[in-house]
């Protein structure tokens, strides 16, 4: 019981509860960035890469459902913090100059704010398919958007590929898409280091290191998925329009 | 030189406070600010009115009693530098400056430019000591100490309590102080009996007083006068884990 209430009712604790459900959530960004790019590798590669996960439920839920207790842990945490933090000091300051905190570390929690509503947005979007906010009034889940399995007479797979060009040709969906990966660049920069620190895995040694390699990190994974959108707006795929 | 002060003045806890504002006159630039502040005082106390209430005693930047935030960020933004030991050449003629209290929920003003701080004093006594039995005393080097380790902890006992990671902090968070007297002892053999229990209670005080949360943004590093590291942030965080998974 020591270790939950140790965790849970520390401000240190809830510091790991940040950390480790960051880290979490960091590496799912790795893996997911892997799978998006192989649009890049054609239709019958990313449609066999989407049927594989859509296909194996057993596999995908609980992993969707663990990414979500993660997602909820992260937020409650943070939303935990934040309170604290604003009840530590009643009364600002008249004239207050942040000294040293970078600009990604003072602004965590309206990065994280905007990256959460861009998350639901893209879970209704590309997840759910939901015709209505994809913009483009073509049904992402209807027929048209089935693909024949190669080698298998009769069967179908969601063209996943026809799905990402058509729903980033929308002007406005890929602006939201490239600012939501922005401020999720933004986010991890301060975030990627700082859940070192958070759990005691820094000194002096390699800490300097690890804030450089959040930043270069950040950078890497904003340029990689903001590629996709990019590539669409100027052309890529144009013949499965 | 002449400056022109914009002063929080409070008469107590319970009544609200405002800016004052007050000319300090024929200021030399060899001075302190605290001395500066004592020439405003005195014009104050020749004119019959209140003098500002402001902490301090060695005037040597080792005691930790002086505070002020100057300008927006505590002991004056100068790298080491308590406000006792900030001189008023690095002011121009003319300047006007913005003196406030430190802010934070667990440092309750009581007056003027002073707040208590003996919030930090019950986490010290939550776990920033070292129990031993009175005796003979022990030879000098019976228990040996590596150099590094020596080091860091000297590095970590510089902190002088003055409360300045607090104030800087946007989450008023006692982190930096905390993680130095945790360090300090825990690094050296004498205080390692202790390490668990030590950080663990001084984390329970400090949630207790109402200080904030560490985001890592490094203020507190920045403004410290003895510049602690935030590495023994680090440290906190990790010797808080290892207590909390051995089930301490």
């Amino acid at each position: 019981m020591k270790v939950v209430t140790n965790i849970f009712g520390s401000s240190l604790g809830k510091k790991y509860v940040m950390a480790i459900s960051g880290a979490v959530l960091f590496l799912f960004l790795i893996g997911h960035l892997a799978g998006n790019l192989q649009i890049f590798l054609g239709p019958d590669v990313i449609n066999r890469y989407g049927h594989l996960l859509q296909s194996n439920p057993e596999l995908i839920w609980p992993a969707r459902l663990f990414l979500l207790l993660m997602l909820v842990l992260h937020v409650w945490s943070a939303a935990r913090l934040t309170i604290e933090n604003r009840a530590a000091r009643p009364m600002r300051y008249a004239q207050y100059t942040p000294l040293a905190a970078s600009y990604a570390s003072r602004t965590m929690m309206m990065s994280g704010l905007i990256v959460f509503t861009f998350i639901i947005y893209h879970l209704l979007h590309y997840t759910v398919r939901v015709k209505a906010i994809n913009l483009t009034g073509q049904d992402f889940a209807g027929p048209e958007f089935q693909t024949p399995i190669k080698g298998l007479i009769g069967e179908h797979q969601h063209d996943v590929y026809r799905m990402m060009i058509v729903g980033f040709s929308n002007f406005w969906v890929s602006a939201f898409y490239i600012l939501g990966m922005a401020l999720l660049s933004l986010h991890l920069s301060h975030g990627i280091s700082a859940m070192f620190q958070s759990l005691g895995w820094k000194n002096r040694v390699y800490g300097p290191f690890l804030d450089r390699a959040a930043r270069v990190v950040a950078i890497l994974i904003f340029l990689g998925y903001v590629s996709i959108p990019v590539a669409i707006l100027l052309g890529y795929g144009k013949e499965a329009l | 030189m002449n400056l022109t002060l914009r002063v929080w003045r409070q008469k107590n806890a319970n009544s609200p406070g405002r800016f004052e504002t007050y000319e300090a006159r024929n200021i030399l630039e060899d001075m302190s600010f605290l001395e500066m502040l004592d020439v405003v005082n005195e014009e104050l106390i020749q004119r019959g009115q209140e003098p500002i209430a402001f902490d301090s005693d060695c005037r040597e930047g080792i005691c930790g009693m002086c505070s002020l935030v100057i300008n927006g960020i505590p002991h004056g933004g100068r790298r080491g530098t308590a406000t006792c030991q900030l001189h008023m050449r690095h002011f121009k003629d003319g300047d006007t400056i913005t003196i406030e209290p430190w802010r934070a929920r667990a440092f309750p003003l009581i007056k003027d430019l002073v707040v208590d701080r003996s919030a930090f004093d019950r986490i010290i006594q939550a776990g920033g000591f070292i129990s031993v039995n009175t005796g003979g005393t022990p030879d000098g080097n019976a228990i040996p100490v590596p150099k590094p380790d020596a080091d860091a902890a000297m590095d970590a006992a510089a902190c002088i309590g003055c409360g300045a990671c607090v104030a800087v902090c946007k989450n008023a968070s006692a982190m930096l102080f905390v993680a130095a007297k945790v360090s300090h002892l825990n690094l050296l053999p004498q205080g390692k009996v202790e390490k668990d229990r030590r950080a663990l209670n001084m984390v329970r005080q400090m949630d207790a007083e109402g200080f904030g949360n560490c985001t890592v943004t490094g203020s507190c590093e920045a403004v410290c006068p003895k510049e602690i590291s935030l590495s023994f942030i680090a440290k906190l965080n990790r010797d808080y884990g290892l207590a909390t998974l051995k089930g301490k």
